[in-house]
C-alpha cells in the first residue's frame, strides 16, 4: 500500500532522477538558487537533564529540498528538530552536544546567538500557537523585533499568501488571530514564520491536529515553500512524508529508555521502497508503530 | 491559491537582506528589563524589612514581660502593658476558630462533593468570591446591626463572641475557598475506591478526603487566623472596649484586642503612647510571622509530598 | 471456640448493615453540610438588609440627591455631601494603584519568567507575608516613618495627616494582591506562546512583555481592579495616616477623611445610635459597598474570560 502511493507522488518522481539536479519544476522562478542555506548536523546528543534523549545524529540537510523526519512515538524527531534552533534549550534543564552547521556557521558555537539563529531558522509548533494579537500583528511581530526595514504592509500580505491563508483573512486582519480556525491558525503560525524570512523551516508535525482538508492546504503550502525555503518536517502521517519529501530519515530506539538514533537516511523513494535496515522496512509498511 | 508565479520570493525587488535586527541594543534592554523585574520583586520585602527594623526600635523602651503581663494605665503609661488586649485576642481566636473551620469545612465539603451545577450552586460560588472581596469595615456594620443588636439577648451585645461571629464571617469564604482547593486536588481514584468498597458518600469523605485535603486547607485556615488577629476596623463598629479593667474570662464579656488598642495608643500624641503602640506592633508582629511560617512550612511540605 | 473454615465466606449474620439508619445519617450530613454552604448567602442577605435599612431611614432625612452630588461633608451642621469622602477614598486609591500597578505587575513577570524555581518558592510566601502584616502596622508607619521621612527630605510642608504617605503604603500593601492574581494568569499563558515568540528570534524580555503579557491581560486586569477594590475597602491606614478632615478637592499633601474613616471616627465617638449621624456611617458603608461589589464582579468577569481562552 504504502510504497505504492509513493510512486505516484509528486514529490518524489522528481528526486529520484538525480540528487544534483535542482529543482526542475522551479524552473527559474528562483533567483539564483543559492538563497537559502542547507544544514550539516554531527554527533548531535540532546539530554534533559541527565537524560540522553538522542544520540550520535549525523546528516546532511538538502538546501530547498523537503526532508522528512518519521519514526515511532517518543524516538526523539521532535527533540532533535528543536535542536536545529536551539529551541531544545528552553526548556529548563535541556542542552545539546555536537555540531549543528547552518551554510557555514556552527550554530552551536561560542559566538553564536540563539536569538539570532531562531530568526534565520524558523519553526512551526506540533499545536497552533497564534499570538492575542490580530492577525495582522501576528505576522508582523516579529518581522518589528527583528528590526525589518521594508514595508510592512507587503511584507504581511506576501507571508500571507505563501501560506496560502489571504485570501480567507485579507478582510479581516485586524481581527484576533484566535478567531480562525485550527487549520487557519496553523497556516497562520506558517506566515509568521515566513515573515522574519529564515532560511530554513522547521516542522514539528504541522498538521497532526489538523483535519484532512486543513492537512491538505498545508501540504499544499509545503510544497509551494521549498522553492524558496529549505523545510525539514516531523510527521507520524507516512503518506504525508512520501507524498511532500525529498529526503526521509527514519528515527528508532532499539530498548526502552535508550537514547533515539537517526536509524536510516535516504532518498525517500529508497526508504518507502528498498531501505537498507528491516526496521525502516517494518515501519513504512506499518507493520509496527 | 497561490500557485508558484504568485508566491514572491524573499529578497525579490530589494537589495539585500532588510533584517538589522539591532542585537546589541536588544539585549541591552533585556538586561535592563532583568534588573528592573528583580527590583521591583524586591520592593515588599525592602519595605517589610524597614517596616520592622523601624517598628523593633520604636518599641524596644517599652518591650518587656511587664509589657505582656500589665493592664494599660492612663497614669503611668511607661508601666502599662497589653494583657487584657492579649487575652481578648486569644478569646477571638479561640471562638473564631471554633466556629469558622467548621462551617467553612463543611460549606466546602458540599461545595465540591455535593453539589451539582445548578443554579443556586453558582449563586452561592459567585457570592463566595464576591464575599472575599466585600472591605472588612462593612462586615463590621453586618455585626453592629445583627449580633450586637439584633441577636443581644443571645451575644450579649457587644462581647467578645459578637466579635468571634464577625470575624468568622469575615475569613469564611478564605477558609472555603482554601479547602476547596485541597479538596479539588485529591485524585478521583481515592473516591471511587471507597465507593467500590460500599462506602457512603460521607464514609468517604470522613475517613479519606478530610484528613487529605486537611495539610492543605490548614495552611489556608492559619492565614485565614492570622488575618482575623490582624483585623481592626470590624471590631472597633462592633464595640471592642479600648479600656476595660478586667481581662476576658468568658464568651459573654466583654473585651480588648491587639490591633484596636495599638489604634487606641496610635491615636494618642504623646511618644511614649506611640512607643507602647511599636511594641504592640511588635508582639503582633511576632504572632502573625510564627503562624504565617508554620503556615508555608507546612505548605510547602504538602507540596512536595504531592 | 473453633473458627469454622467450611467456606471462604463468612456467615450473613457476621454483617451489620443497617442501611436504613446510614441513608438517614447520610441526609441528616448532607443538610448540615448544605446549611454550612447557605452561611454565606445569609451573610450576602444580611449585609445588604443591614446596610439598606439603616440607609433607606437616612435618605428620609437627606435627600438623595444632596448626599451624591453636594460637596460639603460636616454632620454636624447637617451637611451630608458624601463627594469629599469619595474624593478622600480615590485620592488614596489611586496613589494605591500607581504604585501597586507597576510594582505588583513586573513582580509577577519576575516571578513566573525569571526568578529561579527555588527562590520563587520563597519569595511567593515572603509576598504573603506582606499581605497578611495588619493595617494598623501600616498605618503606624505610614504616620511614623514615611511621613517624617517626606518632610525631612523633599516635601517639608507635607502635613502630619496626608494622602500622599496613606496612599504610598496602601500600594505596598495592595503590591501582593496585585503581583499575585497576575502571576496566577502570566504563568497560566500557554508555553507554546512562549516558544512561537522564541522560534522568530525574540529575546525574553520581548517575549515577557510583548506576548506573554498581553495574553494575560485580562488576568492582569482582573488583578489591578480586585486591588483597587481592597484600597477603596481599606480601613486602617486611611484611619491614621490621613487623618479626619474631609477635604474636597485636596493635593495629596493634606489632610483628607476616606468613606471607611468616617465610619470609623464616627462609631469611635459618642454618637447616639439612631441620630441621623449615626446613620449616616450606613449610607456611607452602602456606597462604599456597592462600589467594591461593582468592582469585584468586573474583577470576577475578567478572570472567567482569562480562564475561557486558556
Amino acid at each position: 500500500m504504502e510504497t505504492k502511493k509513493t510512486r505516484e507522488g509528486r514529490g518524489v518522481s522528481e528526486v529520484s532522477d538525480e540528487r544534483r539536479e535542482v529543482r526542475p519544476e522551479t524552473g527559474g522562478a528562483a533567483p539564483g538558487g543559492g538563497s537559502t542555506l542547507g544544514m550539516k548536523i554531527e554527533n548531535l546528543a540532546a539530554f534533559y537533564g541527565s537524560f540522553r534523549a538522542v544520540t550520535d545524529i549525523s546528516m546532511d540537510i538538502q538546501a530547498n529540498k523537503v526532508t522528512a523526519l518519521i519514526g515511532p512515538s517518543g524516538c526523539g524527531k521532535s527533540t532533535f528538530i528543536r535542536c536545529l534552533n536551539r529551541m531544545h534549550e528552553v526548556i529548563p534543564g535541556a542542552r545539546a552536544e555536537g555540531k549543528v552547521a547552518l551554510g557555514e556557521q556552527d550554530i552551536y558555537a561560542k559566538n553564536s546567538d540563539p536569538v539570532v539563529i531562531r530568526r534565520r531558522v524558523g519553526m512551526v509548533f506540533q499545536k497552533p500557537n497564534p499570538f492575542s494579537k490580530s492577525i495582522y500583528d501576528n505576522v508582523a511581530w516579529g518581522a518589528k523585533i527583528n528590526g525589518f526595514r521594508g514595508n510592512v504592509d507587503e511584507l504581511v500580505e506576501r507571508s500571507l499568501r505563501q501560506a496560502a491563508l489571504w485570501d480567507e483573512v485579507k478582510d479581516r486582519l485586524k481581527e484576533s488571530g484566535f478567531g480562525l480556525s485550527g487549520g487557519q491558525q496553523q497556516r497562520l503560525c506558517i506566515a509568521r514564520t515566513l515573515a522574519v524570512e529564515p532560511e530554513v523551516i522547521l516542522m514539528d508535525e504541522p498538521a497532526s491536529a489538523l483535519d484532512p482538508v486543513s492537512t491538505q492546504k498545508i501540504e499544499d503550502t509545503m510544497s509551494e515553500l521549498k522553492k524558496s525555503y529549505t523545510v525539514v518536517i516531523v510527521t507520524h502521517n507516512m503518506q504525508q512524508a512520501a507524498r511532500i519529501s525529498d529526503y526521509t530519515g527514519f528515527f528508532y530506539i532499539e530498548n526502552m529508555g535508550d537514547p533515539g538514533h537517526l536509524w536510516e537516511f535516504d532518498e525517500t523513494e529508497k526508504i518507502f521502497s528498498n531501505p537498507d535496515r528491516k526496521e525502516t522496512e517494518d515501519y513504512v509498511t506499518g507493520r509496527f508503530g | 491559491m497561490a500557485q508558484g508565479t504568485q508566491v514572491k520570493k524573499r529578497g525579490e525587488g530589494t537589495e539585500g537582506p532588510q533584517f538589522k535586527a539591532n542585537m546589541s541594543a536588544r539585549y541591552g534592554l533585556d538586561r535592563v528589563f532583568s534588573v528592573v523585574v528583580t527590583l521591583a520583586a524586591l520592593v515588599g520585602i525592602v519595605v517589610l524589612a524597614v517596616l520592622l527594623v523601624d517598628v523593633t526600635r520604636d518599641g524596644s523602651s517599652m518591650l518587656s514581660a511587664n509589657f505582656l503581663t500589665s493592664f494599660p494605665s492612663q497614669i503611668f503609661p511607661e508601666n502599662g502593658g497589653i494583657y487584657p488586649a492579649l487575652v481578648g485576642s486569644l478569646w477571638l481566636l479561640g471562638l473564631t476558630f471554633l466556629i469558622s473551620v467548621p462551617l467553612g469545612l463543611g460549606a466546602a465539603v458540599y461545595l465540591e462533593e455535593y453539589a451539582e451545577d445548578t443554579r443556586i450552586n453558582r449563586l452561592i460560588e459567585i457570592n463566595i468570591s464576591n464575599l472575599a472581596g466585600v472591605p472588612s469595615i462593612i462586615y463590621g456594620l453586618l455585626g453592629l446591626g445583627i449580633f450586637v443588636q439584633l441577636l443581644a439577648p443571645i451575644t450579649g451585645g457587644g462581647s467578645v463572641l459578637s466579635g468571634a461571629l464577625t470575624l468568622s464571617l469575615l475569613i469564611l469564604p478564605v477558609i472555603i475557598v482554601a479547602t476547596r482547593e485541597a479538596l479539588r486536588a485529591i485524585p478521583r481514584a481515592i473516591r471511587e475506591g471507597g465507593y467500590a468498597l460500599g462506602a457512603t458518600k460521607w464514609e468517604v469523605i470522613r475517613s479519606h478526603l478530610l484528613p487529605m485535603a486537611l495539610p492543605g486547607a490548614l495552611t489556608g485556615m492559619i492565614l485565614a487566623l492570622s488575618r482575623a488577629i490582624g483585623e481592626a476596623a470590624p471590631l472597633l463598629v462592633v464595640g471592642v472596649a479600648l479600656y476595660q479593667t478586667y481581662a476576658t474570662s468568658g464568651p459573654l464579656d466583654g473585651y480588648m484586642a491587639l490591633p484596636t488598642q495599638i489604634y487606641d495608643w496610635i491615636s494618642r500624641p504623646q511618644q511614649i503612647f506611640q512607643d507602647s503602640a511599636a511594641a504592640g506592633i511588635v508582639v503582633v508582629m511576632v504572632v502573625l510571622l510564627v503562624a504565617n511560617s508554620v503556615a508555608i512550612l507546612l505548605r510547602n511540605r504538602f507540596q512536595r509530598s504531592s | 471456640m473453633a473458627v469454622e473454615t467450611q467456606g471462604a465466606r463468612s456467615r450473613e449474620g457476621d454483617w451489620h448493615r443497617n442501611s436504613r439508619a446510614r441513608q438517614a445519617r447520610e441526609r441528616i450530613i448532607k443538610f448540615l453540610l448544605t446549611a454550612c454552604a447557605y452561611v454565606s448567602i445569609f451573610t450576602t442577605i444580611g449585609i445588604v438588609v443591614v446596610l439598606f435599612e439603616e440607609t433607606l431611614r437616612f435618605f428620609l432625612d437627606v435627600s438623595i440627591v444632596e448626599f451624591l452630588t453636594t460637596t460639603r461633608w460636616a454632620p454636624q451642621q447637617g451637611d451630608f455631601g458624601v463627594l469629599p469622602l469619595v474624593y478622600g477614598t480615590l485620592m488614596a486609591t489611586f496613589i494605591a494603584i500607581a504604585v501597586a500597578l507597576p510594582v505588583g505587575l513586573l513582580t509577577a513577570i519576575y516571578l513566573s519568567e525569571y526568578a529561579p524555581k527555588r527562590l520563587r518558592r520563597w519569595l511567593k510566601p515572603a509576598l504573603e507575608i506582606l499581605a497578611g502584616v495588619p493595617t494598623v502596622v501600616y498605618g503606624y508607619f505610614a504616620l511614623t516613618f514615611i511621613t517624617p521621612f517626606f518632610r525631612d527630605s523633599v516635601l517639608p510642608g507635607i502635613g502630619s495627616f496626608n494622602a500622599l504617605a496613606a496612599g504610598l503604603i496602601m500600594g505596598v500593601m495592595i503590591i501582593p494582591t496585585v503581583a499575585s492574581v497576575s502571576e496566577d494568569a502570566i504563568y497560566a499563558v500557554p508555553r507554546s506562546l512562549r516558544e512561537g515568540a522564541y522560534a522568530l528570534g525574540a529575546t525574553k524580555r520581548e517575549t515577557a512583555t510583548k506576548i506573554v503579557v498581553p495574553a494575560a491581560l485580562s488576568g492582569i486586569v482582573a488583578a489591578v481592579i480586585l486591588g483597587i477594590s481592597r484600597a477603596i475597602g481599606e480601613t486602617m491606614i486611611v484611619t491614621i495616616a490621613m487623618g479626619s478632615q474631609p477635604n474636597f478637592g485636596g493635593s495629596p499633601t493634606e489632610s483628607m477623611q476616606a468613606m471607611t474613616a468616617y465610619i470609623v471616627q464616627v462609631v469611635g465617638g459618642e454618637t447616639p445610635r439612631g441620630s441621623i449621624t449615626f446613620e449616616s456611617i450606613f449610607a456611607v458603608g452602602s456606597a462604599l459597598f456597592l462600589m467594591t461589589l461593582a468592582l469585584n464582579l468586573a474583577s470576577y468577569w475578567f478572570v472567567r474570560r482569562f480562564r475561557e481562552i486558556y
